[in-house]
């Protein structure tokens, strides 16, 4: 089993259910600046098993326009981390499911590491994801930080990484990894079928780690495809689209779950 | 003090490689090879030959008369006007598709601001019969149109980046995220000395033939290979990169680096990245970057597409920083009335962002027996639009 110096619900939560794991990705700040904490409370009410929640960047690399859009918007309602985590401060006593924050390194350097993972923790945050802080630099300057307050830190693979990479960033993951479906930027047009091989590949590299796949996951059968091969799948730019056009948030939230679960 | 790139891909305290996984494996590959073929033989003759016959090199270096008796100094001009696509941005291109073949691509993708670096792409994508995106913010689109004309008829695919300022910062945005979606078959020809390593000293070195040949021209003309001043504009700053190279470990070379004051620094229309710049992280490098206390990058502004971008190389984020260069923002204006007196005085119309070079020259209380060298990056073909259109708001 995984050896783990982290205690968090993430951690507890892949203890105790090993398939069809739900992770569903929300920007924080949009439709509107306030929706954040109905959201998450919508998301587990209608059976998402965790949550990322994503803090706006203005130049978000690898994501595609959906999400870039969604990022323009929150960040035009003012969103920043400082209102991110003044809304998150109660949340744990209205939310239970693990939460994870997601988005890119720049925000949090200036906002500075230390005090990040300080209140990312006091919120009752479980884990972060910064797709672009090098493995190394996490390593050596930030993972006794994540240790010390109990942050699972997330790494992405892709098709492209290489067996010595996988085993390498297997190694200092605490949580998941996140598999990323196919060559391409978040709300890609590429059919996760095309993956099977890769998808296998990973299914049989015995990792330490549980896996969820994440880019392309789109609707059911395409979530049923991913938890084939993995403990569950992450659905974002589908779910951000829904509430683009959602005119009752609690109600739409409820449908787009079921209509992934089925 | 050291200037070069470290071996984890740092110049003090900037550079590094902050990059998603998904490009992990092609900056991976580059680093691990881009020396080793660089500096190879066959490499160097093939390419060696492509800068002589096919871009025209070595571009002069041009003593320029009128110029250095108004300002009463000795001033030459590198001229990389003349080099072929009008820019300095070939020497770069012809390097990195030569590279490209050897990784076996078979796709290129580009970005560019005022276009120069585009058709130097797409030029080389012609003459290497490859396929080419190039991409190009919304509105450089609009204000460089004869460039975009130029790279059509080259056979490049021009696409619109019409993300956030559509300028310079959002194509490269843009052209990164094809790469994420191509990566296997496509090289990402960045034009600058940006991006996260070992990017700005691949291009750095490509452009330092620029220096090169600055070190023996000058020895030639003057008797003296080091002059006192050599001067250069910065948006990504891939020409001051070139021109400043083979000159870094030499204390008595003064470097002289003019950024886009846009409308002024703190009218909040500017580039002025060192001015206003804090450390921070663009298209995966850690470099001085305009941003807001939020860590937002800033959407800048200059008159001249090729400047207008919010962050800088990390090699001159650490030349600014250790004090090894001088950094001068230049507004709109003075890069405009620097331009007309170029084109009066020497009979050369330069690029809009060579221009900010010259209007410099004013400011650095130049005495008779200082050497100075101005790299001319491009010509101002591209930007009669500019120049005849807003004539009137720039004349005294």
């Amino acid at each position: 089993m995984i050896h783990t110096t982290i205690e968090n619900r993430l951690v507890r939560l892949f203890k105790e259910k090993k398939q069809n794991i739900l992770n569903i990705y929300f920007t924080a700040g949009f439709p509107e600046l306030d929706d954040t904490i109905r959201i998450l409370k919508a998301l587990e009410k209608s059976g998402a098993d965790m949550v990322e929640i994503g803090m706006p960047f203005s130049d978000p690399l690898a994501d595609g326009p959906t999400i870039q859009a969604s990022s323009m918007k929150a960040l035009k309602n003012g969103m920043s981390l400082k209102v991110l985590f003044n809304q998150l401060r109660h949340v744990r006593e209205q939310v239970t499911i693990p939460i994870l924050l997601m988005g890119y390194l720049n925000p949090v350097m200036q906002y500075g590491m230390e005090e990040f993972c300080k209140n990312a923790h006091a919120c009752g945050v479980d884990g972060v994801i910064l797709p672009d802080l090098p493995l190394n630099e996490y390593k050596e300057k930030y993972q006794t930080l994540f240790h010390q307050y109990h942050l699972s830190n997330v790494f992405l693979v892709t098709p492209q990484t290489s067996p010595e990479r996988l085993k390498l960033i297997d190694e200092l993951t605490e949580g998941f990894i996140y598999i990323v479906s196919t060559d391409s930027t978040t709300g890609g047009n590429k059919n996760i079928q095309s993956a099977e091989e890769y998808l296998h590949r990973i299914k049989n590299a015995n990792l330490r780690n549980p896996t969820l796949v994440g880019f392309n996951i789109k609707d059911k059968s395409s979530y049923d495809f991913a938890c084939r091969y993995a403990n569950g799948a992450i659905i974002g730019t589908a779910f951000i689209n829904m509430l683009s056009n959602s005119t009752d948030l609690e109600k739409d939230i409820e449908c787009f779950i079921r209509s992934i679960r089925g | 003090m050291k200037y070069t790139v470290d071996e984890n891909g740092f110049y003090g305290n900037f550079g590094g490689a902050y990059i998603p996984e998904m490009l992990y494996p092609n900056i991976e590959q580059l680093r691990n090879t881009y020396l080793s073929i660089i500096t190879s033989e066959s490499f160097l003759s093939e390419w060696h030959q492509l800068l002589r016959d096919y871009v025209g090199r070595p571009t002069p270096l041009y003593y320029a008369k009128r110029l250095s008796e108004l300002y009463g100094a000795s001033i030459y001009l590198k001229r990389e006007d003349l080099c072929h696509t009008g820019a300095h941005k070939v020497n770069n291109t012809t390097g990195q598709i030569l590279l490209a073949k050897k990784l076996g691509k078979k796709r290129i993708i580009a970005e560019t601001g005022a276009g120069q670096h585009g058709v130097a792409t797409a030029t080389v994508c012609a003459l290497m019969g490859m396929q080419c995106v190039v991409y190009m913010g919304e509105i450089d689109i609009e204000r460089q149109k004869p460039n975009v004309e130029r790279m059509k008829m080259l056979g490049a695919e021009v696409r619109p980046a019409t993300s956030g300022s559509r300028t310079l910062k959002d194509a490269t945005n843009e052209a990164i995220r094809d790469w994420i979606t191509n990566p296997v078959d496509t090289h990402y020809i960045i034009g600058s000395v940006v991006g996260p390593h070992p990017y700005p000293d691949m291009v750095a070195r490509f452009q330092s033939v620029i220096s090169e040949e600055i070190r023996m021209q000058l020895a030639e003309k003057t008797g003296r290979d080091t002059p006192d001043y050599v001067i250069a504009c910065v948006g990504g700053g891939s020409n001051a990169a070139g021109a400043f190279y083979h000159f870094l470990d030499d204390k008595s070379v003064k470097l002289i680096a003019a950024e886009a004051g846009g409308k002024g620094v703190h009218s909040g229309y500017s580039a002025a990245t060192t001015v206003l710049g804090k450390t921070g992280i663009i298209h995966g490098s850690k470099t001085l970057l305009m941003q807001t206390e939020d860590g937002q990058i800033i959407e800048p502004h200059s008159i001249s597409a090729g400047l207008d971008y919010p962050g800088i190389g990390p090699l001159h984020a650490h030349l600014f920083e250790s004090k090894r260069a001088t950094f001068y923002a230049i507004t709109d204006a003075e890069a405009f009335k620097a331009a007309m007196q170029l084109a009066k005085l020497e009979g050369i119309i330069p690029a809009l962002e060579s221009a900010h070079a010259f209007a410099t020259l004013p400011y650095l209380n130049l005495k008779k027996s200082d050497v100075v060298v101005i790299n001319l990056s491009g010509r101002g073909d591209k930007d009669m639009l500019t120049y005849i259109n807003r004539k009137h708001e720039f004349s005294d």
